[in-house]
C-alpha cells in the first residue's frame, strides 16, 4: 500500500501530502491573523470573567443571546462531518472518498468550539466543572433533570466519538507520513500510527472499526442536536415549548453542516490545488443534499410558525409578530432569504449547481442559520409574559469579538490540521480508484479465515 | 392533614390585595434594606441590570382620557411546581421542606437557565460585583449574605425572619403563632395590602384571605401552583 510503485499512486501522494510537507507564506499569514484574532477573543473572555458578564449585552430579561446562539450554531456546524461522512460510508457512496476527512475534521473542531460557549456564557465560568459527576467534597451530583446536564453528556459523547471516528481512518495515512518524514515529526507520526504496518489483519480490523463507528455515530449525532433543542423545548416559554424542536434542530444542524462543508471544500480546493480530487461532482452531489435540507428546513419552519399562528395565544403571538413584522423582522426575512430564497433556485438547477453556485448558496445558509438560532433565542426572552418586563438586546464589543474570535479559532485549528495530516484520506482515495481490493481481498479473507480457524 | 396543626410543617404563603395597593413602593425599599440588595446605578439599570426582588408593576386600563393606573407588586411566587427548579444543572435552586423555592448562591454557576424558565421574570442575576458607596455598607443586614458577581438571586420570603421566628418559638417551647413571621415588604406596607403566613393552617389570616372570592393566582393556568395569592375586586370599586 505504502510502497505503491504505481505512477498514479506516486502522484496522488505528492498531491495530497503537499500541504503537509510544504509550507507557503499564505499558510503562515493565515495562522498569524487567525491566531491573533483568537488571542484577542481569549483576552476579551478573561476580561469578562474578571469584571463580570456585565460587559456583555445580556440583561434581564434577555439572559441568553450571542453566546448561546454561537453554541447552537457551532454544534449545528459539527453535524457536517461525522454525520455526513458516516451516512455516506454506511450507504457505500463511492464519491465520498475525498471529502470524508475534511468533513470529520470540521466536526471535531466545531464541537470543540461549540462546547466552549456554555462555559464562556457562565456567570462564574471557573466553576464549569461542577457539571461533571464526580464524588466531590460538595457531596452533590449534577441535577440529571436539567437539560444542561444532558448537554454536557451528549456533547462529550459526540466529541469523543468524533475524535475516534476522525482518528481511525487516519492511522494508515499516519503510517505513510511516518515513512516519509524525519526527526521529531517522524517520532510523533510513529507514535500516533500505533505500529501500523498494513497487514491484512490490521486492515480487516480497521475497516470493521470504522464501519462500527460509522453506525454508532449517526444516532449520537441525532441525539446531540435534539438535546440542544431541548434546552429550549423543555422550557415553558412561548415559541420555545415546541414538540418539533428536536427534529427541527437536527435538520437545521445537518443543513448548516453541509453548507459549512461545501465552503471548507471550496477553500481547500483553491488553496491546496485539489482540483483533481474535489471535483464538480462532489459539489453537485452535496448541493443536491443541501437542496433537500433547504426544503426540509423550510417545511419545519413553516409548520412551526403556522401552528403557532393558528394557536393564537397572546404570549406566543407577541413573539410571532415581533419576528414577522416587528423589531426582529429584518433579521427574520434575511434568514428566509439566506436559507431558502437564494439557495433553492441555485441548487435546483443543474446549470447553477456549480462550485461557485453551491459556494454562494452555502455561504448564505451559514449566515442564515446563525440568524435562525439568534431568532429562536432572543425574541422569546425579550417579551416575557408580564409585559411590564419587556426588554431588548444589543451585543457589546466583547460578545462580537468572542464570536469573531471563535471563527478565527476554527480557521486556526483547520490550518494547523492541514499542516499535520493530509486533508484528503490518501488510502481511502486510492482504494476508490483501484479495482476494489485487487491484491488485498484474497489475502485478507485468507488471513481472517486463518485467524478464525485457530 | 385535615386538622390545622400549627406544629406541622408550614407552607408559607402571601396574600396581596391589589384593591388596597397604592403603588407607593415602600415594599421595594424595605426589601432592598432588609436583603442587602445592590443598587445597580443609573447606567446599569438602564441596561436592564437593576435588582428588585419585589417590584410594583404598573398597567394602564382604559383609553385616554378615561384612563386608570393599576398596580401589581410582583415577587417570586414560590411556586410549588416551580419551572426554575428542574432546569438548574447544579441544584442551586431547589424546593425546601416548607415549600420555599430556595436559591443557594454558592452553588450557582450562573447558567441563568432558571431565570429564562421563570414565567414571572422574578429572578435577578448579578452581572458584576455590587458597589456600596460609603457609608452604605454600614446599613447591611448582618443576617443576609451579600451576593457576588455571577450568581442568581431572588425573593426568599425573608427566610432569615422565618428562621428567627422559628428559633424564638423553639426557645419559648411553643408552636409558631400566626403573625410571628412578617417579611419586610409586608411589614412596611402602609395600606396593609400584604399579609404573610402559613397556608397549611386553615385558621391563619392568609388561608382565610386566600379563600376569598376575590382570590386569584398569577398565571396559575401554567400549572406552576404559585403561593402568592392576589385579591382583586370583580368590579371596579
Amino acid at each position: 500500500m505504502i510502497a505503491g510503485g504505481m505512477n498514479d499512486a506516486a502522484s496522488i501522494n505528492t498531491d495530497l501530502l503537499r500541504s503537509v510537507f510544504r509550507t507557503g507564506k499564505w499558510w503562515y499569514l493565515t495562522v498569524l491573523i487567525a491566531g491573533s484574532v483568537m488571542l484577542a477573543a481569549g483576552a476579551a473572555f478573561l476580561y469578562q470573567a474578571y469584571v463580570g458578564i456585565a460587559v456583555a449585552g445580556i440583561n434581564r430579561p434577555v439572559y441568553w443571546a450571542f453566546y448561546i446562539t454561537n453554541f447552537v450554531f457551532w454544534i449545528g456546524i459539527s453535524h457536517a462531518g461525522t454525520l455526513i461522512s458516516a451516512i455516506l460510508r454506511v450507504t457505500g457512496a463511492e464519491w465520498r472518498r475525498p471529502i470524508t476527512r475534511c468533513a470529520e475534521a470540521i466536526t471535531v473542531f466545531a464541537l470543540m468550539i461549540g462546547a466552549l460557549f456554555p462555559i464562556i456564557h457562565l456567570g462564574r465560568p471557573w466553576l464549569f466543572y461542577w457539571l461533571v459527576p464526580y464524588p466531590s467534597e460538595r457531596g452533590l451530583w449534577p441535577n440529571f433533570r436539567s437539560p444542561l446536564a444532558w448537554d454536557f453528556f451528549a456533547i462529550n459523547t459526540y466529541l469523543t466519538g468524533s475524535i475516534i471516528y476522525l482518528y481511525l481512518p487516519l492511522i494508515p495515512d499516519l503510517a505513510m507520513l511516518r515513512a516519509k518524514s524525519k526527526g521529531i515529526r517522524r517520532r510523533i507520526y510513529s507514535l500516533l500510527s500505533l505500529g501500523w504496518s498494513g497487514t491484512p489483519l490490521q486492515w480487516h480490523r480497521l475497516e470493521r472499526a470504522v464501519r462500527i463507528m460509522a453506525v454508532i455515530i449517526i444516532p449520537v449525532a441525532v441525539s446531540v442536536h435534539t438535546i440542544v433543542s431541548w434546552d429550549f423545548a423543555m422550557a415553558i416559554q412561548p415559541m420555545w415549548h415546541s414538540t418539533i424542536f428536536g427534529p427541527y434542530f437536527v435538520v437545521g444542524a445537518i443543513f448548516s453542516g453541509i453548507a459549512a462543508l461545501i465552503v471548507a471544500m471550496a477553500i481547500l480546493r483553491k488553496v491546496f490545488h485539489l482540483e483533481a480530487y474535489l471535483k464538480p461532482v462532489h459539489f453537485n452531489n452535496l448541493g443536491l443534499l443541501l437542496l433537500t435540507m433547504s426544503l426540509l428546513w423550510f417545511y419545519f419552519t413553516f409548520s412551526e410558525y403556522l401552528t403557532g399562528y393558528y394557536g393564537n395565544e397572546p404570549a406566543e403571538m407577541q413573539i410571532f409578530w415581533s419576528k414577522v413584522s416587528g423589531p426582529y423582522s429584518p433579521l427574520f426575512w434575511a434568514m428566509v432569504v439566506c436559507c431558502f430564497i437564494i439557495p433553492v433556485p441555485i441548487l435546483a438547477f443543474k446549470k447553477l449547481r456549480t462550485i461557485t453556485g453551491t459556494l454562494i448558496a452555502s455561504t448564505g445558509i451559514v449566515i442564515g442559520m446563525w440568524l435562525e438560532r439568534f431568532l429562536i433565542i432572543v425574541p422569546t426572552l425579550a417579551a416575557p409574559r408580564l409585559t411590564f418586563n419587556w426588554g431588548h438586546y444589543r451585543p457589546t464589543w466583547v460578545e462580537i469579538l468572542i464570536t469573531i474570535g471563535t471563527v478565527a479559532y476554527f480557521i486556526f485549528l483547520y490550518a494547523v490540521f492541514t499542516k499535520l495530516f493530509p486533508i484528503v484520506a490518501v488510502w481511502e482515495y486510492k482504494e476508490g480508484i483501484r479495482p476494489p481490493h485487487t491484491s488485498m481481498e484474497p489475502t485478507q479473507s485468507e488471513a481472517t479465515a486463518a485467524v478464525s480457524a485457530d | 392533614m385535615a386538622d390545622a396543626q400549627t406544629s406541622a410543617t408550614p407552607r408559607w404563603g402571601m396574600v396581596i390585595d391589589l384593591d388596597l395597593c397604592t403603588g407607593c413602593e415602600a415594599c421595594v425599599v424595605a426589601c432592598h434594606a432588609e436583603n442587602n440588595i445592590r443598587i445597580a446605578g443609573d447606567d446599569q439599570a438602564a441596561r436592564g441590570r437593576s435588582v428588585n426582588w419585589i417590584r410594583v408593576e404598573r398597567y394602564f386600563e382604559g383609553e385616554f382620557p378615561d384612563i386608570r393606573a393599576r398596580f401589581m407588586p410582583v415577587l417570586c411566587q414560590q411556586c410549588d411546581e416551580a419551572p426554575c427548579e428542574p432546569v438548574c444543572p447544579v441544584f442551586a435552586t431547589y424546593h425546601s421542606e416548607e415549600g420555599l423555592n430556595a436559591q443557594i448562591y454558592n452553588r450557582c454557576i450562573g447558567t441563568r437557565y432558571c431565570a429564562n424558565n421563570c414565567p414571572y421574570t422574578v429572578r435577578f442575576f448579578n452581572f458584576n460585583d455590587p458597589v456600596w458607596h460609603e457609608p452604605l455598607q454600614n446599613a447591611w443586614n448582618p443576617e443576609v449574605s451579600v451576593r457576588s458577581k455571577g450568581v442568581m438571586e431572588k425573593c426568599t420570603f425573608c427566610v432569615q425572619r422565618i428562621r428567627k421566628a422559628e428559633m424564638a418559638a423553639a426557645d419559648e417551647n411553643r408552636p409558631l403563632r400566626d403573625g410571628d413571621v412578617v417579611p419586610a415588604c409586608v411589614q412596611s406596607c402602609p395600606t396593609r395590602a400584604m399579609s404573610f403566613g402559613d397556608m397549611a393552617d386553615s385558621s391563619s389570616n392568609v388561608a382565610r384571605l386566600a379563600r376569598s372570592d376575590r382570590a386569584t393566582r398569577l398565571m396559575d393556568d401554567l400549572g406552576t401552583k404559585p403561593k402568592v395569592v392576589y385579591l382583586k375586586g370583580l368590579r371596579e370599586g
